[in-house]
């Protein structure tokens, strides 16, 4: 009987053996399918190697009962002529099996509270960026001490055809977005966390970050990559209809292409104020409103502008109808409906595109154009 | 005592009007499997949706009405009253009393249940569709930005947490005033422990969960702003409440699951359950520490750490009664004369599954790791594996173990082995690989995924069309034992089991218990 | 039909139904009111105190300084255009502090807002007084036209040491609907 539970308990540390060994060659690599990824950061690492623990612990726990039950299951059948035992209670062992899984807690425990207390230290961060959850695309505000804050949204790039199926679906698809959040590698990120509508959870799992989107409060959470990449992620609270297409893509870069970059952002804003002085043509603003419309309107109003969730574009009243209040449709929303404000969201010239997109495309045909310089003033009153 | 000994009237009014536990228990019964049916068919349609990358099926916004409707329907619907039905067969039958203590009441609590279902299906066909904000409902997708179904919605759900607290004052009624003379609360079975606890746990919370709707009401209909920062409010303050209440939910659900196995696994070990009184004790301190740590469902809202520690320790406390249920259970066997027939062998499952899904529960519980975890299909396969392969595994134990005693036949062994084994390959398909997508970083409730989680996705959804084919075999399997089943008249229909519902003749009278029995002072438990 | 008497049965349902309805009340005026307390406490959400600081004479500690930022957002449906004028200030605890922020509603009608508070981290929130806010109080704003809506503050000289930036965020909702009735029903 001694030799046989031995050999059982050798037998039992074959599939603990195996399931390590899986989750072992999946760390080996930077995404893995089967297993959570330690990530770029050392919070993440510290995350990584918890879950592993504790997953070790549990399968070792796992494989004593489960021997235990299937040596009962195969010697103590009925079948093998085995007769029932009648023992019951024991005081010693029910101590026993109460006190030592405490302590086995208790050791769980202290590394979990250690990195607890790391990830809510929030302090000394070199650049906050408050990230802001719509219905259904993210918002990004870098805050800068001197001058004005650089902000844009991200918006699901994947076109809709390949939702469809009726195209082939790319490398990343539903995880691509028009424009990623760049961050700098090796600097400590604060992103202060709320949301424009319903509660969102802003995902990125190599950065080791998840957190709730609240309307109305701020939550803050931090990271600090070590490694540049993409990286991408999902909003992880369901938020309506389309809470599986508002993905996050971050681009990690080093330190000089971040400057780069922001000053770039910085000198886009620059060039838009000098476009608002200009006027464009209709063939201009068609082309720069239908990638507008793409983005933005898709979703809700049709790619042939048929409708959806919103109304119809195609021949309707609004679109065809008086150009100051198809404006106003479009920089203050309709309130109580799905209609967002997008004055906030788009700039003037897009704004101006996307208008004028609207009403010529379809078969709308109006035949008029918008200038940015008509949805200043028509913001201004 | 007049001319008791009739049988039930003839007709619908039997049942429409029925005060008889049995009666009632058996309309819970297959209430609750055509609820559970009718969310399995919304599971089917999710997972076929899900088959594959792209959009298929169903449009984003049905997508999110099956997922709500799948959890409202299994959890309110299926789960629950299935519980309740099988407490109405059993408990008068288990501590020797003649009926339920509020006949005319029990009536009352189960017939306000199918309307309630109807009204809540029927949301489907509504303007703006039935509700989509999830099983959870959180404000303010469930308020500012729900359409008109809400309403219906709260009233349903006001409907079934008046059912559930009728159930429950019910059997607490039963077991505290109506045991033979003899039965001592420490020689009550299992089961009626369990039970009793689960109805104590149902007073508690089920009117917090009625608050919870009714500040969802207001806000939507009388400007108040309990859950509307706008107005001063809190939409985190919603999830507080509904966890107050949802987490002592998850244990009402599982209790009853335990008490059934601990009845189960003892008569086919042949051998007395191993600790009964620490089996009591340990669903007792798991029915204290439900109420302490709702917020482990909310560790990524933006807690104060000391919150996040706080909840963090008590959820990692509760592995320890656990442990205790588990190891109990294994020691029962242990040097038993086992025999494997279907109720063991679902026993077994739940034993190995539920197991499986407390590790990774005691995973959630870490909080920093649960940062990667949380609203992750990891989350989705855990709760399944509790919910599923823990409450329906063992409920389907009980109806093949007591089947036998209801109606004097016994069904097809070689089929209810055969629906265990699908059951049990098409359920490890469908939930093990979700543990993958979720760690690598696959959002639940979402209609449509990147590429990378496409294998596993697709085996899942094989597994559960396998797992819900395998559910119209038990369907069969029962309609056929109680129309043509093999005729068994002994009191005792499993050998090695205990307690008095075997000493009652087979088939189960209409009236049993009618004088009550003498328990052996001597006698422990059954 | 039963041989035992109904009445101890009537007793236990009857004291069940009073659990249950004491449990109902529990939510409303335990949970509710608790959690407010609570958050008023703790800082939860970083929601601040609603109310106005009545300041106590203090020294000011000038041997350290910190830095508070200023975040503005709209709710959804909130046409107003809304942002703080400067986005950064750094101050020394104990002293009061004054800024404004920016709103102007664009749309022809009068509107009326409420601006909600927001402070991160969380814990530094109870430290955080302010004399005189706009987000006390709805704020109507006649169509067309803006106004300068001024913040008056106070960081406690108690903020935890190792605390070196505060953010205030401001989100700001419509609230006319809410505004008219109240004013509807007075």
């Amino acid at each position: 009987m001694v030799f046989k539970a031995k050999r059982l308990g050798m037998l039992a540390l074959g599939p603990v053996l195996l399931l390590m060994s899986v989750f072992a060659m999946a760390a080996g690599g930077e995404v893995s399918e089967v297993n959570m990824s330690p990530g770029v950061t050392e919070v993440g690492q510290k995350i990584y190697d918890l879950h592993m623990v504790i997953l070790g612990i549990s399968t070792i726990i796992g494989v004593l009962v489960f021997g235990v039950m299937f040596y009962s299951i195969y010697y103590h059948r009925k079948s093998r002529g085995h007769k029932a035992a009648t023992f019951h209670e024991s005081t010693k062992v029910e101590i026993a099996w109460t006190v030592v899984p405490f302590f086995i807690l208790l050791a769980m425990a202290v590394p979990a509270t250690t990195t607890l207390l790391d990830i809510y230290d929030n302090d000394d961060a070199e650049l906050d960026v408050v990230v802001t959850g719509y219905q259904w695309k993210w918002k990004y505000e870098y805050l800068n001490e001197n001058g004005e804050n650089v902000s844009f949204f991200s918006n699901l790039r994947t076109p809709q055809s390949e939702i469809d199926n009726t195209e082939a679906k790319g490398e990343h698809y539903l995880l691509e977005v028009d424009e990623p959040l760049v961050l700098p590698v090796n600097t400590k990120v604060r992103f202060l966390v709320t949301a424009n509508d319903v509660i969102h959870s802003w995902w990125v799992p190599a950065l080791a970050v998840k957190r709730d989107a609240v309307p109305g409060f701020i939550n803050e959470v931090w990271t600090n990559a070590t490694k540049e990449g993409v990286y991408r992620g999902q909003c992880a609270e369901l938020c309506g209809r389309n809470h599986g297409f508002m993905p996050i893509v971050v681009n990690v870069v080093s330190k000089d292409e971040y400057s780069q970059w922001l000053a770039a952002k910085q000198q886009e804003a620059a060039e838009i104020k000098e476009l608002m002085a200009q006027t464009f043509t209709l063939d201009e603003l068609m082309v720069r409103g239908k990638t507008i419309y793409e983005t933005n309107c898709l979703a809700c109003h049709g790619a042939n502008g048929e409708g959806g969730v919103g109304l119809p574009i195609a021949g309707s009243a609004v679109a065809t109808g008086d150009l100051g209040h198809h404006l106003d449709i479009g920089i203050n929303g309709v309130p109580g409906t799905a209609m967002q404000a997008f004055g906030g969201q788009l700039n003037d010239v897009d704004m101006a595109a996307v208008i004028t997109y609207q009403r010529n495309a379809f078969g709308n045909n109006m035949g008029d154009t918008i200038q940015p310089i008509d949805v200043y003033n028509h913001k201004k009153g | 005592m007049g001319d008791h000994h009739h049988g039930p009237a003839k007709g619908f009014s039997r049942w429409l009007f029925t005060t008889n536990h049995k009666d009632i228990g058996t309309m819970y019964l297959w209430f609750s499997f055509s609820m559970f049916i009718l969310g399995g068919t919304f599971a089917m349609i999710i997972r076929a949706e899900l088959f594959q990358p792209g959009m298929q099926l169903v449009d984003p916004e049905f997508f999110n009405q099956m997922t709500t409707l799948h959890g409202l329907v299994m959890v309110f619907g299926a789960i629950m009253p299935s519980f309740v039905g099988l407490a109405n067969w059993m408990i008068p039958m288990m501590i020797g009393a003649p009926d339920m203590a509020l006949p005319r009441m029990n009536n009352w609590s189960f017939w306000i249940l199918p309307p309630t279902f109807l009204l809540l299906a029927s949301t489907l066909f509504m303007e703006g569709g039935a509700p989509q904000a999830g099983w959870t409902f959180y404000a303010p997708l469930s308020t500012t930005y729900a359409g008109p179904s809400v309403t219906y919605f709260i009233f349903c759900i006001h409907v079934l947490g008046l059912s559930s607290i009728m159930g429950s004052i019910n059997i607490i009624a039963t077991v505290m005033n109506m045991r033979a003379p003899g039965m001592t609360y420490m020689k009550m079975p299992l089961f009626v422990w369990t039970w009793l606890i689960t109805a104590f746990l149902l007073v508690a919370v089920m009117p917090v969960l009625a608050g919870a709707v009714t500040m969802m009401l207001m806000d939507v209909h009388f400007g108040t702003s309990f859950f509307s920062a706008a107005g001063g409010g809190d939409p985190v303050l919603f999830q507080h409440v509904f966890w107050f209440f949802g987490h002592p939910e998850v244990y009402i659900i599982i209790l009853p699951a335990f008490g059934v196995v601990s009845q189960i696994i003892p008569a086919f070990s042949r051998k007395p359950l191993f600790g009964y009184d620490s089996m009591v004790y340990a669903t007792a301190s798991i029915a204290f520490l439900s109420f302490i740590v709702w917020a482990h469902h909310m560790y990524t809202v933006g807690m104060p750490v000391s919150g996040e520690l706080f909840f963090m320790y008590a959820t990692m406390l509760i592995a320890v009664p656990t442990g205790v249920k588990v190891f109990n259970w294994v020691s029962t066997m242990w040097r038993g004369s086992l025999t494997f027939e279907t109720p063991m062998l679902f026993s077994i499952g739940f034993l190995v599954l539920f197991t499986i899904g407390g590790f990774t529960g005691l995973m959630l519980s870490i909080a920093p790791a649960d940062f990667q975890y949380h609203d992750s299909y990891f989350v989705v396969a855990h709760f399944h594996y509790v919910m599923v392969a823990g409450a329906v595994f063992s409920m389907t134990a009980a109806v093949y173990y007591w089947l036998p005693k209801w109606c004097g036949r016994m069904y097809n062994e070689t089929m209810g082995k055969t629906h265990f084994w699908i059951s049990f390959i098409g359920f490890n398909l469908t939930f093990f690989p979700q543990h993958f997508v979720g760690l690598a970083g696959m959002p639940r409730r979402i209609p449509d995924y990147a590429l990378q989680f496409a294998d596993f996705n697709m085996m899942s959804s094989i597994g559960a069309f396998i797992y819900g084919a395998s559910q119209i075999l038990w369907l069969y399997n029962v309609i056929a034992t109680i129309v043509a089943g093999e005729k068994i008249s002994d009191e005792k229909v499993w050998d090695g089991a205990e307690g008095l519902e075997w000493t009652i003749p087979t088939p189960a009278p209409y009236h049993t218990f009618e004088t009550p029995p003498k328990i052996d002072p001597a006698h422990a438990h059954s | 039909m039963l041989r035992i008497s109904d009445k101890p049965n009537l007793n236990t349902a009857a004291n069940l139904v009073v659990v249950a309805v004491l449990m109902f009340a529990f939510v409303f005026v335990v949970m509710v009111p608790l959690y407010n307390v609570l958050c008023d406490a703790l800082g939860i959400n970083g929601k601040p105190s609603g109310q106005s600081y009545t300041a106590v004479e203090a020294k000011v500690d000038e041997s350290r300084t910190v830095t508070i930022q200023f975040i503005a957002s709209n709710n959804e449906g909130m046409p107003w255009e809304f942002a703080p004028s400067t986005t950064m200030m750094k101050v020394h605890p104990g002293a009061v502090n004054g800024t404004v922020f920016q709103a102007r509603n664009p749309m022809p009608n009068p509107m009326v807002a409420q601006a909600i508070p927001s402070i991160s981290p969380a814990r530094a929130a109870p430290y955080f007084h302010k004399t005189e806010c706009f987000c006390f109080n709805q704020q109507p704003l006649d169509g067309e036209t803006a106004a300068e809506l001024p913040l008056q503050f106070i960081v406690d000289q108690d903020l935890p040491r190792d605390i070196g930036t505060i953010t205030l965020s401001y989100t700001i909702f419509d609230v006319t609907d809410m505004a008219g009735a109240a004013v509807a029903t007075r």
